[in-house]
């Protein structure tokens, strides 16, 4: 005869499988970590991939600043790799915009919508969480800054001469590190933002695409601006990546292309560290000062 | 003595947008950001002129840049600034649905909002063009200036600018997604085609009429002559022009797109509330 509570032990049964279950497995330490990683960067690779009109923007908008300033170096007879300049830089802006918009802002947005308290309570690591962005807001841009290279360098019949693939695999990629690494010590500092945080980000477009030399080689301002610009990454690693991708690109280098990669190699280093041991120090005053659901416009 | 429903929704839409836009800090970073802005943007284009002249700032083609990159913020400044008052009160305060029911006219109020953008770019412009008069020798002479001209061609270009904000207030309310992108995006297109910083000479010959169907063609145009007189005749785009002819395509291409724009934001707004959108909210 069957137990009048068959139908339950069958369910407790099948809770306790359930627990037993290979992905049930409750991560700690490294695992947790990891998966925190993927876990964050999953929606800025994937999601964002899903909406396509968001990819058409995201190149779109930087598309119309190239256009136009091409035309300014048309229209003043500028030698053709000026043209490839442009391009570059337009392509890069998107990592910058990546940076203010993605990194930067977005634990104060996250605060804003009410995920940040969640984020601070759930037992993974906010570090985890900020190199997720850093990594899923760096492969998700990357395909944009691919899209306005190509589309730029096909409307304008731009060339390239890559002297050395291996140089120029480490700028970039150390240039992003070091970049990403400044983001999340930005992200870090925006959390005590209020409503400035948005003109914060805003203030910050046009004066680094003047200082970091994104539509011009940085070489022409003067030295301490341009060693001053050279703080924000990117002004290095589009330096050296000029040099390495145009055939009179080293006519127009602030540094060589060595010395660049070993600055940007020490950023690297420095930007990430801080930005963990300034994510710890901002989330204590944040929780401190009761700022973790604060929400002010 | 009761005020006219239009002149009240505009008022109080120019104060309430002053505060929002003023109010977010202190004065001294206000101005800061108000300056360094415009300031760095004007700054891309000088030295990129500078790098491929020579630092030769005599020529033509300087003030033509300079004068035409200034003038350009109040594009961007007064059609976001109309257009932007619709996310910031649906998205942000969650308070465009009460405007709706508040005795106000909404597109008087909306052009209201856009007050306070026309101010802080007026600010800008002028900072801008100060500085290029100051350090860069921009050829501007307050005695040779037709001021008549300037500000008849100053207050269409500003109202027809509002009424384009206008018609992307309107696409912006039947929207969801990049709703904040949609006044960027227009001013970013129309730099291109307006001859804003190089001639339109420079388009491919393809494209260069959809320069000449733009007011804003003819407003900055007519701005530089304005101001700097013949050196902003010596490029051969509208040379065959007078100030008059140009005064007169300008004034019937914004009245032309003033028409559309207010056919377009009532045919958007009708549609807006019939799809229950005025007091949605995307967190998008």
């Amino acid at each position: 005869m069957k137990p009048s509570n068959a139908r339950f032990i069958s369910q407790e049964g099948e809770i306790n499988l359930a627990v037993q279950k290979k992905y049930s497995r409750k991560d700690t330490g490294w695992r947790l970590f990891l998966k925190t990683i993927i876990a964050r960067a999953y929606p800025r690779i994937i999601g964002q991939q899903r909406e396509i009109s968001w990819l058409l923007f995201d190149v779109v908008m930087p598309m119309l600043a190239v256009i136009a300033y091409v035309f300014v170096y048309r229209a003043l007879n500028a030698p053709e790799e000026y043209i490839g300049f442009v391009v570059m830089g337009g392509a890069m802006t998107a990592f910058w915009m990546n940076i203010l918009w993605s990194m930067s802002s977005q634990l104060y947005w996250e605060k804003e919508q009410g995920n940040l308290a969640l984020y601070i309570m759930a037992p993974n690591s906010m570090m985890a969480i900020l190199l997720g962005m850093a990594l899923g807001g760096m492969l998700a841009t990357a395909t944009r800054a691919i899209a306005v290279t190509l589309l730029g360098s096909f409307m304008f019949g731009v060339t390239y001469e890559v002297t050395s693939y291996l140089q120029l695999f480490s700028v970039f990629m150390l240039a992003m590190v070091a970049l990403y690494g400044m983001g999340m010590m930005m992200a870090s500092a925006f959390l005590l933002f209020g409503r400035e945080a948005w003109h914060m980000a805003n203030l910050a477009q046009e004066p680094i695409f003047l200082a970091s030399g994104f539509y011009f080689p940085i070489k022409s301002l003067p030295f301490w601006v341009a060693a001053g610009a050279s703080i924000i990454p990117l002004t290095l690693g589009m330096d050296a990546m000029r040099q390495l991708i145009f055939p009179t690109g080293f006519q127009f280098g602030f540094m060589t292309v060595g010395l660049e990669i070993t600055i940007l190699a020490v950023m690297s280093v420095v930007f990430v560290v801080t930005a963990k041991y300034l994510l710890a120090y901002v989330e204590k005053i944040a929780v401190r000062e009761g700022r973790v659901t604060e929400s002010r416009r | 003595m009761q005020t006219s429903t239009s002149w009240r929704s505009f008022r109080m839409a120019a104060w309430l947008g002053w505060l929002i836009e003023s109010n977010w800090t202190d004065p001294f970073l206000f101005a800061v950001y108000s300056i360094v802005k415009p300031l760095s943007g004007a700054a891309i284009l000088v030295i990129m002129y500078g790098i491929i002249s020579g630092g030769n700032f005599n020529t033509p083609l300087f003030p033509y840049i300079y004068l035409g990159n200034a003038f350009y913020i109040y594009v961007g400044a007064v059609m976001t600034g109309v257009s932007w008052a619709v996310v910031d009160d649906r998205e942000h305060y969650k308070t465009l649905k009460y405007m709706y029911i508040a005795p106000i006219y909404i597109p008087v109020y909306l052009l209201g909002r856009g007050v306070a953008r026309f101010i802080t770019g007026s600010i800008a412009v002028f900072i801008t063009i100060i500085a290029g008069v100051l350090f860069l020798k921009v050829p501007l002479h307050f005695a040779d200036i037709n001021w008549g001209l300037f500000l008849v061609t100053l207050i269409v270009g500003v109202v027809m600018l509002a009424m384009l904000g206008l018609l992307l207030a309107g696409v912006t309310l039947t929207v969801a997604r990049h709703e904040g992108f949609i006044g960027e995006a227009t001013a970013g297109a129309l730099y291109i085609f307006s001859g804003a910083v190089f001639p339109l000479d420079v388009l491919p010959e393809w494209i260069r009429p959809v320069g000449y169907f733009m007011p804003t063609t003819y407003w900055l145009e007519l701005l530089r002559r304005s101001l700097v007189g013949n050196v902003a005749q010596a490029f051969p785009t509208l040379a065959n022009f007078t100030n008059m002819e140009i005064l007169g395509i300008l004034l019937g291409l914004s009245i032309f797109f003033g028409v559309v724009s207010v056919y377009v934001f009532r045919w958007c707004d009708s549609r807006a509330r019939e799809l229950g959108l005025i007091d949605r909210t995307t967190n998008y």
